[in-house]
C-alpha cells in the first residue's frame, strides 16, 4: 500500500457570486492594499489516504470530490497529490 | 385524521422539528412521528417533513453531510412511490444537496442571517402545496436563514419556468436568489422545498396562518 497526501481545492464557480470574497476584498482595500482586482474565497481539504498506486487513489479522490467535497452545481474542484 | 402519519426527520442539529410537529398536531390534528436520521424504515409514515435547523452543524455545506444519512438514502424509494416530502429551510438545502430538487442554496448576498416576515407570490400550485384559487395570490411567511440564496444555471432555470416548478417567489428578494425563487417542486409535484417556514405561521396569535395550507396539504394523496 502506498500513502498519499492530497490537497483538494474547492472553489465557487466563477458564475456564482461570492459575497464573503467581496467583503474581504473591501476590507483588503481598507487595509491599504492597492491593485486588488478580484478576491474569491475557497476551501482547501487535506487528506491522507492509502491505496494501491496513484491511479487507484485518484479514483477515490475523484469520487469524494464529486459526491461530497464539492457541490458541482456551484463549485469546481482540483487537487494535487504527493506520494509519502 | 384517520391514521395518516407525517414523519418529522430529526438530524443532529435540527431545531424546527418540534415546531413542525406542534403545528401539525396542535393546529391541524395531524399525527406525527419523529424519525431519527439513522432510521431507514419509512414504512409507517405517509408523508415526510425535513425540518429547518443546522443538520450536522452545516459542516462543509448546508445539507451536505445529511445527504449521506440512512434516512435520506431511504427517501428515494419513498419519493418514487409518490408520497409527499416537504423540505423547509435546511430541509430544502438537504433536498438540493441530495439531488431531489435542482440547484443549490448559497450564502445570502448581503452576508446577513436574515430573520424577517416576507411576502411571497404563489407562482404554481403544482402538487397542491399552495392555495392559488385566486389568479395571483400572495402569502406572508417568516424566513430565518444565512444560506438561502437559490442558485441554478440558466438551463435549469428555463426548465423550472417551462415546467411550472417554481412554487414561490419573493416579492422583495431578501437574499439575492436567482429569479426571486423561494421554493420549488420536483416534476411530479410530490416534493416541495422552500426557504420560508410555514410551520411558524400556523396560529393567528403568533403571526399569521398563511402556512397552514401547505402543512395541511401533506395529507393529499
Amino acid at each position: 500500500m502506498d500513502q498519499f497526501a492530497v490537497k483538494v481545492f474547492v472553489r465557487l464557480r466563477s458564475s456564482v457570486l461570492d459575497p464573503a470574497g467581496e467583503a474581504t476584498k473591501s476590507a483588503s482595500i481598507k487595509l491599504g492594499a492597492e491593485g486588488i482586482k478580484s478576491l474569491r474565497i475557497g476551501k482547501m481539504i487535506e487528506v491522507k489516504i492509502e491505496g494501491n498506486g496513484e491511479n487507484e487513489v485518484r479514483e477515490k479522490i475523484d469520487l469524494l470530490c464529486d459526491r461530497l467535497f464539492a457541490n458541482t452545481v456551484i463549485e469546481d474542484y482540483e487537487y494535487s497529490l504527493e506520494k509519502l | 385524521m384517520d391514521n395518516f402519519t407525517v414523519g418529522v426527520v430529526v438530524f443532529p442539529g435540527s431545531n424546527c422539528d418540534r415546531d413542525v410537529s406542534w403545528a401539525l398536531e396542535g393546529c391541524l390534528d395531524i399525527r406525527t412521528k419523529y424519525l431519527w436520521h439513522e432510521s431507514s424504515d419509512l414504512s409507517d409514515v405517509d408523508a415526510i417533513v425535513l425540518p429547518g435547523g443546522f443538520s450536522y452543524g452545516d459542516y462543509l455545506r448546508c445539507g451536505a453531510i445529511a445527504r449521506f444519512s440512512p434516512l435520506i438514502n431511504a427517501l428515494d424509494e419513498f419519493v418514487k412511490s409518490g408520497k409527499r416530502v416537504l423540505g423547509i429551510c435546511n430541509g430544502f438545502q438537504i433536498l438540493t444537496e441530495s439531488g431531489f430538487l435542482p440547484g443549490a442554496l448559497v450564502t445570502n448576498k448581503n452576508l446577513n442571517f436574515i430573520c424577517d416576515d416576507v411576502e411571497l407570490d404563489i407562482v404554481s400550485s403544482k402538487g397542491g402545496w399552495f392555495n392559488n384559487v385566486d389568479e395571483k395570490q400572495t402569502i406572508k411567511l417568516p424566513i430565518a436563514h444565512g444560506e438561502g440564496r437559490y442558485h441554478c444555471d440558466s438551463d435549469t432555470l428555463k426548465k423550472l419556468v417551462d415546467n411550472e416548478l417554481i412554487a414561490l417567489r419573493y416579492k422583495n428578494n431578501p437574499n439575492g436568489s436567482s429569479f426571486d425563487i423561494a421554493g420549488i417542486t420536483n416534476e411530479k409535484g410530490n416534493v416541495l422545498g422552500l426557504m420560508p417556514h410555514p410551520e411558524r405561521a400556523c396560529d393567528e396569535t403568533i403571526g399569521g396562518t398563511d402556512g397552514l395550507f401547505t402543512l395541511k396539504s401533506l395529507i393529499l394523496k
